[in-house]
């Protein structure tokens, strides 16, 4: 029983496969899947690098088994951006040199777009405590909390001309 | 890094979980995995098989009944933290989650994989013990409820056994409008505690203190409750004398030095943990000094 079949819903595609139960859902993510957008610094669950969504909500997948997600819906950096087309908070990091090496950015936007969702006015001391559970070594965080802010503006924006 | 291989067992029941721990060696229960994940990926936990009670829907809810508050076992951490009977009933919970670790954290971990971890610093055991939480442990021999104080053991140890685990903890609720008061001190937000204290206070007519708890962590190998201090105030009219008082009984204490800090530092914190935290408890409670 060291193996488990398990199927898993990632960036909306269905996958069932046979893993090793002791196969973390971050390599399973970017050794069977091929998705090395989500990162992996640590390796037990200090820098963020590799959070993903499980059913919505960011976790680190170097801390879940991928027979954790048996049944469950997983996005990951690349579900950001379906059809290459930057989410808005994508956009926002750009623009506000959010980002300098990369390496931490796809567990930020992960963190970032769960709390866009959750909280649409956020303070920047929302934005920060949030961030806790992400390091960064570039950036000093100061863009990074500027991108967050005008991400949450503009979807605000957006969301305020759909309803008009 | 990765863990040692394992055979891995989702039990969809309660029965089924226990039997599975009486008959398995070296078997280790997978709650939330934010402890027990990092410890296996450096390799200092080395299973044979990984029993996940995530499967376990009647391990998880939040029900207020008979004076008590009962938390199921894999309740996680994220749902604890915006419960309305948690913000409700047990305020200081409410208040301590927000330093539980981080939020990607919190959306995994649980309640029982906390206290079974036990580790000195954290928020969770330390507010089982200011409430004299009462345990519930499964195993196949049935039920049995242990006291949060005969629990504890020490050093990341509890009065688990290895075939047992935890299905529920109750918290005796305190009478409508007590006072409570949470702070601790970490070098990071989410970070372990190098310090910290928890106070409740009921206070009745002319000011006089029926109930206090005060609960130290991260100063001692598990949660410490400082009964000179409880002793202190209970019975006598709350004034600024009192709380001094009180909270200089954390000076009493010993605490241990590691690397992150000095056993002196931990004490002077804890002092001044204490007094905040009493203060908050008093102004909460409408005896504000």
């Amino acid at each position: 029983m060291s193996k488990q079949p398990t199927r898993v819903i990632v960036n909306g595609k269905s996958y069932a496969r046979v893993v090793d139960a002791r196969l973390t859902l971050a390599d399973f993510l970017r050794h069977e899947l091929n998705l090395t957008g989500t990162h992996l610094g640590c390796e037990h669950g200090v820098c963020g690098a590799c959070t993903v969504l499980v059913d919505g909500q960011s976790a680190r997948s170097c801390l879940m088994f991928a027979v954790q997600t048996n049944n469950c819906e997983v996005t990951t950096v690349e579900g950001l951006a379906p059809d290459g087309k930057l989410s808005v908070l994508q956009q926002a990091f750009i623009d506000n040199h959010g980002l300098q090496c990369g390496f931490c950015t796809p567990g930020m936007l992960i963190t970032l777009t769960e709390l866009l969702r959750d909280n649409p006015e956020p303070s920047e001391q929302d934005v920060r405590e949030a961030l806790t559970g992400n390091l960064c070594r570039c950036t000093g965080y100061a863009g990074i909390v500027k991108a967050a802010l005008d991400a949450a503006q503009r979807l605000r924006g957006t969301a305020a001309a759909a309803g008009s | 890094m990765k863990p040692a291989p394992f055979d891995y067992h989702a039990p969809r029941q309660l029965k089924e979980a226990a039997e599975l721990l009486a008959k398995l060696p070296n078997a280790k229960i997978l709650a939330g995995g934010q402890s027990l994940v990092p410890m296996m990926n450096f390799r200092y936990v080395i299973a044979d098989h990984l029993v996940d009670l995530g499967g376990l829907q009647e391990l998880r809810g939040i029900v207020v009944a008979d004076g008590h508050l009962r938390i199921g076992a894999m309740t996680r951490q994220r749902d604890l933290e915006f419960s309305d009977d948690i913000a409700k009933y047990c305020p200081l919970m409410s208040e301590a989650l927000r330093h539980v670790g981080h939020r990607q954290t919190r959306n995994r971990g649980t309640i029982g994989g906390s206290l079974a971890h036990a580790d000195p610093a954290a928020e969770l055991p330390a507010i089982c013990a200011a409430y004299d939480a009462i345990i519930h442990v499964a195993s196949v021999r049935g039920m049995r409820q242990v006291k949060f104080r005969d629990f504890a053991t020490g050093f990341m140890s509890t009065a688990l056994q290895p075939d047992e685990m935890i299905a529920a903890v109750d918290l005796p609720l305190w009478p409508a409008g007590h006072g409570h008061g949470f702070h601790e001190f970490a070098r990071r937000h989410g970070d372990f505690a190098l310090a910290g204290a928890a106070a409740l206070l009921d206070v009745g007519p002319n000011k006089v203190v029926r109930k206090a708890g005060l609960t130290l962590f991260g100063v001692a190998a598990s949660p410490l409750r400082v009964d000179a201090a409880e002793a202190r105030l209970t019975g006598r009219p709350f004034d600024a004398n009192a709380v001094r008082t009180a909270s200089a009984a954390a000076w009493l204490i010993e605490p241990i030095s590691d690397i992150h800090a000095s056993g002196d530092y931990r004490r002077h914190l804890a002092q001044v943990l204490s007094l905040r935290a009493l203060n908050d408890a008093a102004r909460r409670a409408g005896v504000e000094v």
